[in-house]
């Protein structure tokens, strides 16, 4: 799953630490999903997107082949 | 916004390791002292003998309090995979040991040694998993 967070996060020039703080996880979980190492668990994904305020199809991405 | 290093679960998980590998040395060193001076017999040869095992299970009871607790989900599905790692290492070891041992091509080992296996691969999956992180990159 592809997503939007490091764009979504430098518009708001916000830190992956203060994005971390916001979601109550660590810096290391910001980091993996927005590198794509990690796909969050539904209930995390919608505070991701109750912290953007945007519906979860603007922030999350599926995978395309092509 | 400043935010601890050390999640609270973590930090319970810390303290609970120390307190039981304290405990750990206290009874291993008293129980030999009460096998090598009492010569006990019995129930409470079997009780006294037992007694050291307790807070190594106990450690295995603070892994899985972790993983309960931690409320961040990366980091429990990292320590999943972290135990998942030390247990195939430990059976793949212990299996592989119980046949060359059959087959008289290495001594006995007591099979305590599993729980040493199974520590050191959670230090191997420890290992695995700080290789899969990414270098410290800029936000």
């Amino acid at each position: 799953m592809n997503n939007r967070l490091r764009i979504l996060r430098a518009e708001r020039q916000w830190s992956q630490q203060d994005l971390a703080d916001r979601l109550d996880v660590s810096r290391q979980s910001v980091n993996a999903i927005e590198t794509g190492r990690y796909d969050p668990s539904l209930p995390l994904a919608f505070r991701i997107a109750d912290i953007f305020e945007l519906p979860l199809e603007a922030i999350f991405l599926p995978d395309r082949k092509d | 916004m400043a935010r601890s290093k050390m999640s609270p679960a973590y930090r319970r998980y810390t303290v609970s390791i120390v307190l039981l590998m304290s405990a750990y040395a206290l009874i291993l060193f008293g129980v030999n002292a009460f096998f090598r001076n009492s010569a006990p017999s019995g129930v409470s040869a079997l009780l006294a003998a037992l007694l050291p095992s307790l807070p190594i299970i106990g450690v295995f009871v603070a892994v899985g309090r972790l993983l309960v607790e931690d409320r961040d989900e990366y980091r429990r599905s990292l320590l999943v995979r972290q135990c998942l790692i030390a247990t195939a290492f430990a059976l793949a070891v212990a299996t592989a040991w119980g046949f060359l041992e059959d087959f008289g091509q290495v001594r006995h080992m007591p099979g305590y040694w599993a729980t040493v296996l199974w520590f050191a691969g959670l230090g191997v999956g420890g290992c695995i998993n700080a290789l899969s992180q990414p270098k410290a990159e800029e936000d």
